[in-house]
């Protein structure tokens, strides 16, 4: 037990050097702090009332017996050792079991100011004996004081108070087990005690905040002596699991890519892209004013990643899943063998039930659990309402990133305001930055009618088509219709008809005139042929009559010379 | 450990335990001071159990010490505890009702 711990100097770290560190089991948190908690160091936690800081601390003691087989003690200053047992037997930890198995020390310390007297010195010896003897029992590797600043209201002698605390961690060092003190926050100080003078190595700060009535935890680590941390705020939850942290993860943006292929399931669109789809992997961002069909476009793809077998999650901030399926199945979309197969899971939730962060860790937890290979998030914009512009890019940033790291391919739908111009607003795009493929469907007003086309963006690594291709939604689904090039470009709805119309006549018409002038023709050629018959007939009578002629003469002639002959012999 | 001092002849003695820890000079001068104040002003009407918590470590755990000196009065009145050397003689006295 009394291992000293290794004294590092921070000075001379070698590049190889590793912290020693104690994994704390808390998800996301060991991430953040690159392994854990200072080994054989007490580490400071502290927060105002009800952040998590007893949570933490006996989820650390607690994962600490299950996870990596270090049994701990937990002294309570606050909390009678069957209160606390109660608390977080519904969070699934049964402290009796482990008290039972000799893994867990819970040690109720009850400092009642009404009750005590101080007269003359005194240490707290006693203290540090209760503490001694609960280690060495179990030989203990972990230690949890909660909270320590209740001796300061139970004790007069402030002086006293303090030089102990200062052995107290003095001596729980030397003892070599990793400890957490927890402090209550004070007004200008980390905590009311000024405990941080004590605890040197490692002090982290929790938060719980509400902003427009959602209340988010956070996380910070003030300082961690001897090694680097990250120093962002975190955002952390508390469920029935416990606490889980949300690190912010893969800022290095090095995750692989691949190149495989992944088809939206609507005819026709797929051929908008040179490649056929979209990359596995990448995130999609279906945007368009109210009404324009991006559900109904991200139904599609759902139906068309579990046909494939595909796993898939579909966030539905403004449908039951009932009621999506309802709706889909009246385009000839039936999601519902997909849920009974189990590669497609809806979850329907208000965006403004939870934080941002809650739908962020609901989600970690669900890419853990299921382990899809799709998520849809419908509409992503609804979470604009639960943060502010900023806490929402961030968030989103995370979710990205998180996606990309699983290689998940992510379609977002984003609801934007109706503008005049083409291009959408600003909120969309703050977020289309993140997205690797943007497709955007839109109304397109006239002629007293509304039509939807859709095009694409941008694409990411692929070439794409820059066409608005106008589409229509009927009880077989969604078609892309072909391009309808009218005088001034291309034409929708009914202007579309109406040319399609106008064509059909004008090339009846043609028609029929060629028809007519054949006709004509034929008519001509029968007139002319008629004519040339007459004129051969008339002709042949002439010549007919000629040679009648010709041959009357000609007997007359020999008529003529036979009568002179027969003269001349008379 | 036990360092026991009783005459009981009456029943509304002074009963007390007095937790100490080893050797350490504010334990000595605890039981010091306490004798002191018990010869004084009980005579012999007293019950001292003294308490080395080093040894039983268990005693601290059972009776809810975290200072060493500590003094518990069982009786007579309500339970006190008086915590340190007990070297503020008249707080002492004030606190267990002893000063005529």
């Amino acid at each position: 037990m009394r291992r000293n711990v290794q004294e590092t100097s921070n000075t001379h770290t070698p590049n190889n050097f590793i912290f020693p560190k104690t994994p704390t089991g808390v998800e996301g948190l060991d991430e953040i702090t690159e392994g854990g908690f200072p080994k054989g160091r007490p580490t400071l936690i502290c927060g105002g009332p009800g952040c998590g800081k007893t949570l933490l601390s006996m989820q650390f003691l607690i994962k600490g017996i299950t996870d990596f087989d270090e049994p701990g003690v937990f002294m309570s200053f606050e909390e009678p050792t069957a209160d606390l047992s109660l608390n977080v037997k519904s969070l699934g930890f049964d402290l009796e079991q482990l008290k039972a198995d000799k893994k867990l020390v819970v040690d109720y310390v009850r400092v009642e100011r009404s009750e005590i007297e101080e007269a003359g010195e005194y240490d707290l010896d006693g203290l540090f004996i209760r503490l001694g003897y609960a280690i060495d029992t179990i030989n203990a590797k972990r230690v949890v004081l909660d909270t320590l600043e209740a001796l300061f209201s139970g004790l007069d002698n402030q002086g006293i108070l303090r030089a102990e605390l200062r052995r107290l961690f003095h001596w729980l060092k030397e003892k070599g087990v990793t400890a957490i003190i927890t402090g209550e926050r004070g007004e200008s100080t980390l905590t009311r005690q000024g405990l941080e003078e004590y605890v040197s190595d490692c002090v982290i700060l929790l938060d719980h905040r509400v902003i427009e009535q959602v209340s988010t935890r956070r996380l910070r680590i003030v300082k961690y002596r001897g090694s680097t941390h990250g120093t962002n705020e975190y955002p952390f939850l508390i469920d029935e699991d416990g606490i889980s942290v949300l690190p912010i993860t893969s800022l290095k943006l090095d995750n692989e890519v691949s190149s495989d292929i992944v088809s939206p399931g609507i005819p026709g669109l797929n051929d908008m892209f040179n490649g056929g789809g979209f990359y596995r992997g990448s995130s999609i961002l279906v945007s368009g004013t109210a009404g324009t069909a991006k559900t109904t476009v991200a139904c599609y793809f759902a139906h068309e990643q579990c046909l494939k077998k595909e796993r898939t999650v579909y966030f539905a901030f403004e449908e039951s899943p009932q009621q999506l399926v309802r709706n889909m199945r009246s385009i000839s979309i039936d999601l519902e063998p997909h849920i009974k197969d189990g590669y497609l899971q809806i979850h329907s939730s208000r965006p403004s039930l939870n934080g941002l962060e809650l739908h962020l860790l609901t989600l970690r937890k669900i890419i853990k659990e299921f382990k899809p290979t799709t998520v849809i998030i419908d509409p992503i914009s609804n979470l604009i309402n639960v943060g502010s512009e900023q806490e929402v890019r961030s968030m989103l940033v995370r979710l990205i990133d998180m996606l990309k790291v699983n290689n998940i391919t992510a379609l977002f739908t984003s609801l934007n305001k109706q503008t005049e111009n083409f291009r959408p607003d600003l909120a969309e795009e703050s977020v289309s930055s993140l997205v690797d493929t943007w497709i955007t469907v839109r109304d397109m007003e006239g002629l007293g009618e509304r039509n939807r086309g859709i095009y694409i963006v941008k694409s990411r690594g692929m070439g794409h088509s820059n066409q608005v291709r106008e589409f229509i939604i009927t009880a077989k689904g969604i078609e892309l219709l072909d391009i309808e090039l009218g005088p001034n470009g291309i034409l929708t709805g009914a202007a579309r008809q109406s040319n399609e119309l106008q064509r059909k006549m004008d090339e009846m018409k043609l028609e029929r005139e060629l028809s007519r002038k054949d006709r004509e023709i034929a008519r001509k050629r029968k007139v002319l042929e008629a004519n040339i018959e007459a004129l051969r007939n008339e002709f042949e009578s002439a010549e007919e009559e000629l040679s009648l002629l010709r041959a009357t003469e000609e007997l007359q002639e020999q008529l003529a010379g036979e009568n002179n002959k027969s003269i001349k012999k008379d | 450990m036990q360092n026991t001092n009783t005459h009981t002849e009456d029943t509304e003695e002074h009963k007390f335990l007095l937790f100490v820890s080893g050797m350490s000079v504010k334990s000595g001068r605890a039981i010091e001071n306490l004798r002191k104040i018990c010869d004084e002003h009980l005579a012999g009407k007293f019950n001292l159990e003294i308490i080395d918590i080093a040894r039983h470590k268990e005693e601290a755990v059972h009776h809810q010490i975290i200072a060493i000196p500590t003094l518990i009065k069982l009786q007579p009145g309500v339970q006190k505890i008086i915590l340190g050397d007990l070297s503020d003689t008249q707080k002492v006295l004030r606190i267990l009702e002893l000063n005529q």
